[in-house]
């Protein structure tokens, strides 16, 4: 049943069709738009599932192929298909969405409808972003998820929102333009915007340096990855709780998907000179940011910067493949190091949605992120006290937990590439536990501080919804990636066999 | 599978499961006896496999549960080998969880007391205390349990976190909250050097299972690898290194041992089953587990031997100074962790998990022991403020004086066994380093001696220096606690003159333990009987300095109280030093809390804030916005600036086309 129906499309228009229904609507009856806007997003989530259920892991090829012409004067097409790498990533993404859509429920009472329908058209765009298999179509979805962020936390963000928006806009604007380019260079290359024939696409070595190049300033920019990092901590603090969840659930994902799409498939070659250089800005992201979560004031911004630290484990383990070839007596490793990264991504996701949800719990009552504000919320809410220590102790990487997954493929994999990187990547052990825990004994443990902590009240059933099944996603992603792993297999093994071949 | 493994393993978690998250429905008492009832069936079920073991009806056994997943050739599952080692391991995880369930039941029945007015998380508090009390049980038996590194490494951080839920169970002192989190971050240290072992193993292995990689090791044992510019390394002592900086941290050995005196601020049950039997020595079974891998390492050996003999000796002194009843405690079990570690550098592993065993049993007794003094006492744990207590509490008496006496060596009980074989084992090692261990271990004795018997004469003897209205309330604990101690007490007395010709000097661990050829001490020792053994050890010198530091505890806390003081003032820099506890927390607070905050701080304000926002991103739009203020200035709205300009150009295009 599922191969008659166009699923990809359904899946990125669903979510804008009834955003713009509810843009249209307006807020005239705004419970009503909350439980379209709800309506719309479990129903995109069901849709989705069908692309797990209906995928075929055996192969690695695209599938739920749906494709049409769009611009036939420049052989630009409407081209859609998954493979073992970005379903799992559609997947998060649907998932996420219905998540952001109950947080907003009570809390935002400006302008719901227009907010829901900013959620909504956000799902569909970047699900898109995932599904593209023609390059002009993936730069307008890519270009297109901009709007809707930048109006997240422009209209419902906080006092400093202003210039949180412009710097996030500008940053992400200014890699972008240099990834058109290269499409539009490759274009004229190869005469197709098929992203597939960029693939096979000869290039010199030094094309292949420039085109690497414009694709890392897109991607490192969203990543993020250090020094281009500084937007992000800016952007969470104002953004609304659904806006950071989004920013650090599935945006930056969009960055890592970018280098194993484009960068690597691409510029093999490029890659494996410049490969040095992802690994360093990968290492110091882990370590640095590492340090300077440590002395974070605000719990928004420690989160921020942990997401930095956490996404360096993925770039990391995409770029010691390179590392990993040029070792003789290694003998494997390369897939563990994509399939580590693949599931840190995944992983980070449902945990850093998570810690941001958490602190919209506590900023909603207290309309404060600052941790001296707190102390000792344990006492007055122990159900969410609960929730929040348990996500700590994911986001510090404890085994049974989804974070530990991730990081410890690419630990075991960056051994293989040098001992230093696994050793200088393994200080997160500590580091991140740090930084994590000592936020925790801060605002959860201790005594009550102030008569505001003191009659704050424990999650409603809302809340709890919300928090609970993020924690069974996190607790089965942990204890069970095998399925995970199942499905991206046979696309990282192709993936691999392809850049090993030199284009030059 | 065998399906009495999993009831094994999985039962305890069931309990934890209903008691912590149905605490408020099933109710205390439910609490109590669910967890209860499924660590006794685990305990039941685990004593079946040793005797089963024991009778030789049983074999080792060696299955998957489910595979965790499949990457990169490599599969990673949760599995449960189950051998002779295994089963004993089971037996005393199992069995001195179900006396902590117990004596927990008295121990923490007016919690609510602890808690702060109004604090809604002290409402199940005691349900949650045994929910966490049976995940403990669950997640050490996973650990002991394991066929494979990645197993290992869930359950040794599984322990870490119920370790840190249960130090700061009192959530609302800022001492505990303190100590569980310096514990979590102190074992993330030695975690660290274990995560890179592991991997380590599995890029040379190629797999992380047990048997697989015990059986590739000899292949491997000449590998040299490079880590450093040209300079090269034995694989396996890397490999064997980095594990035991894992048990370094988990089994709290210098300079890793800082966590542990402070974990005391956890209620006593938990310092007993956790900071002193099962959890603290997962590193001492790990590093015997994995002996056919440190066999082929005499460097790691050596490491191992210096590193157990300094905290054997060096923790034992800071446990003379102590006055919290429970931190003397504490010390004297990092001082026992060094004699098992001892034990595993000379290659004496049956004498270190004899050792294991047998300490489990005599300080948990000694624990929940202080733990029955703390009831009484209203929760003083300052030994200056007892004494006497002989006469209102004989249960307690006599158990303590039991676990003392094992504690020290007192030929017959069980700690005179483990702890001689240790010392002679020792005593034959060729490894180097084996002399300064010697020297340690053996003073060692004379400090155990000296501190433990301090404690008990302080504690029960001598002048009754408590509150009145304190001395007005004193008695035995309820039943629920001193039958605990009774259980304890019977194997601290028998189980190592039962047992030590089987598991030391007989064939217990002969498939499971590996020792290489050149490294048989326990073969040395000419071990003939238990009888022999124990007249061997009547007037040895180990015994005659344990009497010795009776002897000298006797004098200074019983006759002569004032020759304390004496030599406190005498000796006075270096009772500062042992106070101080070396300086290594205010070291470490410094260097490395300190530093790392300086750290961030600099790299925040200076590399994200000063250079990259500053100078990069705001300073180019500063720049943007500088030169278009500056090309502005252009702009004037004169038409004779503009003609001028016309002019200008036109000229400039003459002169270029025309030429």
């Amino acid at each position: 049943m599922t191969a008659d129906w166009p699923i990809l499309s359904l899946t990125i228009w669903l979510p804008i069709i009834g955003g713009a229904l509810l843009l249209a609507i307006g807020d005239r009856c705004s419970n009503a738009s909350r439980w379209m806007a709800l309506a719309t997003a479990i129903l995109t989530f069901v849709i989705s599932i069908s692309l797990y259920c209906g995928f075929d892991s055996s192969t690695a090829q695209m599938q739920f192929v749906e494709r049409a012409p769009w611009i036939p004067v420049f052989n630009v097409e409407y081209y859609l298909g998954v493979d073992g790498i970005s379903m799992p990533l559609i997947i998060l993404t649907t998932f996420i969405t219905i998540f952001v859509v109950i947080a907003g429920w009570e809390v935002i009472q400006y302008k719901p409808a227009m907010y829901m329908a900013a959620f909504l058209i956000m799902e569909g765009v970047m699900v898109g972003v995932f599904a593209a298999l023609d390059a002009m179509l993936f730069y307008v979805f890519w270009e297109t998820m901009l709007i809707p962020m930048f109006l997240i936390i422009g209209i419902w963000g906080g006092p400093n929102r202003v210039y949180a928006t412009i710097k996030f806009f500008l940053y992400t604007f200014f890699g972008s333009v240099f990834m058109l380019v290269a499409l539009i260079y490759m274009y004229f290359q190869s005469g197709s915007m098929e992203i597939l024939a960029f693939h096979e696409l000869k290039l010199g070595l030094t094309e292949q340096i420039f085109i690497f190049i414009a694709f890392l300033l897109a991607f490192a920019v969203k990543v993020p990855m250090w020094p281009v990092h500084t937007w992000l901590p800016d952007a969470h603090v104002e953004a609304p709780t659904g806006g950071s969840v989004i920013l650090a659930a599935i945006m930056l994902k969009i960055g890592g998907y970018g280098f194993l799409r484009f960068s690597m498939p691409i510029a093999p070659d490029a890659s494996q000179e410049l490969d040095w250089l992802i690994i360093g800005m990968s290492l110091i992201a882990v370590v640095y940011i590492g340090f300077v979560a440590l002395v974070q004031q605000d719990m928004k911004k420690l989160i921020a910067y942990s997401s930095i630290a956490h996404m360096g484990f993925v770039t990391l383990g995409f770029f010691i493949v390179f590392q990993i070839a040029a070792n003789s007596d290694a003998s494997g490793g390369a897939i563990l190091g994509i399939e580590g990264g693949m599931v840190q991504m995944v992983s980070h996701g449902f945990i850093s949605a998570a810690m941001f949800l958490c602190v919209g719990v506590l900023y909603d009552r207290m309309h404060s992120r600052q941790i001296s504000d707190y102390g000792g919320v344990i006492h007055t809410m122990p159900v969410f006290g609960g929730f929040m220590v348990f996500f700590a102790m994911a986001n510090a990487g404890l085994p049974g937990t989804s974070g530990f997954v991730g990081e410890f493929m690419v630990i075991l994999a960056s051994f293989r590439a040098n001992f230093w990187f696994a050793f200088l990547a393994a200080t997160t052990l500590i580091v991140g536990a740090a930084y994590t825990l000592w936020m925790v004994k801060r605002v959860i443990f201790g005594k009550v501080v102030n008569d505001k902590v003191h009659s704050l009240q424990d999650i409603n059933r809302r809340e709890f919804i919300v928090l609970g099944s993020l924690a069974v996603a996190v607790l089965v992603l942990g204890l069970w990636p095998a399925p995970l792993i199942e499905v991206m297999d046979a696309s990282v093994v192709s993936l691999l066999e392809h850049i090993k071949v030199s284009k030059l | 599978m065998e399906k009495i493994y999993l009831a094994i393993a999985f039962t305890p978690l069931i309990g934890a499961i209903i008691a912590g998250f149905w605490g408020a429905q099933v109710g205390r008492a439910g609490a109590h006896w669910v967890t209860s009832v499924g660590v006794g069936i685990s305990a039941f079920l685990s004593i079946i496999v040793l005797l089963g073991f024991i009778t030789g009806h049983r074999e080792a056994f060696n299955g998957s549960v489910y595979i965790w997943m499949i990457s990169d050739g490599i599969t990673f599952e949760v599995g449960f080998l189950v051998d002779t080692l295994t089963a004993m391991m089971m037996a005393v995880v199992t069995f001195v969880s179900f006396c902590v369930h117990i004596y927990t039941i008295g121990y923490m029945a007016h919690d609510e007391e602890n808690w702060p007015a109004g604090s809604k998380a002290g409402i199940n508090s005691y349900q949650r205390f045994f929910s966490y009390i049976s995940l403990f049980t669950f997640s050490m038996l996973l650990l002991v349990m394991s066929n494979n590194f990645l197993q290992l490494f869930f359950g040794w951080e599984a322990v870490g976190l119920v370790s840190y839920l249960l130090i700061g169970f009192w959530s609302n002192r800022e001492t505990a909250i303190f100590a569980n989190m310096k514990a979590f971050l102190v074992n993330r240290v030695g975690d660290f050097g274990f995560l890179l072992g592991i991997a380590a193993v599995a890029m040379y292995f190629n797999t992380v299972d047990y048997a697989e990689v015990f059986a590739k090791a000899p292949e491997l044992a000449n590998t040299q690898i490079q880590i450093w510019g040209d300079t090269s390394w034995s694989l396996m002592t890397v490999i064997c290194i980095l594990l035991f900086v894992g048990a370094m941290g988990k089994s709290a050995q210098v300079p890793l041992h800082v966590w542990l005196p402070d974990s005391m601020e956890g209620p006593t049950p938990i310092s007993a089953l956790i900071h002193a039997a099962t959890m603290v020595t997962a590193g001492i079974f790990m590093v015997a587990r994995m002996s056919p891998l440190y066999e082929l390492s005499e460097t790691a050996l050596s490491f191992i031997l210096i590193i157990g003999a300094t905290t054997a000796f060096f923790t034992g002194l800071i446990g003379l100074v102590q006055n919290d009843i429970k931190r003397v405690v504490a010390y004297s079990t990092l001082s026992q962790l060094g004699y098992m570690t001892v034990a595993l550098g000379a290659s004496a592993y049956a004498a270190g998990i004899f050792h294991l065993m047998t300490h489990a049993f005599f300080k948990a007794l000694l624990f929940l022991a202080a733990g029955s003094v703390i009831i009484a006492m209203h929760h003083e744990q300052d030994m200056r403020k007892m004494g006497g207590l002989k006469k209102y509490m004989p249960i307690t008496y006599w158990t303590s004086l039991i676990g003392s006496l094992a504690l020290i060596g007192l030929p017959g009980f069980s700690g005179f066994f483990s702890k001689d074989s240790i010392i002679e084992a020792v005593h034959h090692s060729q490894i180097p380093g084996a002399g300064y261990a010697y020297l340690m271990v053996i003073l060692g004795v004379f400090v155990t001696a000296l501190y433990s018997f301090r404690m008990f004469f302080m504690v029960f003897h001598g002048k009754e220096r408590m509150h009145e209205h304190t001395k007005h309330h004193l008695r035995e604990s309820p039943r629920v606690v001193t039958v605990p101690l009774v259980m304890l007490a019977i194997p601290s007395v028998l189980i190592g003159g039962m047992t030590v010709s089987g598991v030391v000097f007989g064939d217990w661990f002969k498939d499971v333990i590996y020792v290489a050829p050149a490294h048989e001490v326990l073969k040395e020792i000419g071990f003939h009987s238990t009888i022999g053994f124990f007249f061997h050890g009547l007037f040895a010198l180990p015994t005659l300095l344990a009497a010795a530091g009776v002897g000298v505890a006797y004098m200074i806390y019983m006759k002569n109280p004032e020759i304390a003081d004496k030599i406190k003032s005498a000796a006075s820099p270096l009772y500062t030093l042992l106070d101080k506890k070396y300086f290594f927390d205010e070291l470490y607070q410094t260097v490395f809390a300190g530093g790392s905050r300086w750290l961030g701080k600099v790299l925040w304000k200076v590399g994200d804030q000063a250079l990259i926002d500053g100078l990069i991103v705001n300073g180019s739009a500063r720049s943007v916005g500088f030169l278009a203020g500056v090309i502005r200035q252009i702009q004037t709205g004169y038409l004779y600036h503009y003609a001028f300009a016309m002019i200008l150009g036109l000229l400039l295009l003459l002169a270029l086309f025309v030429n």
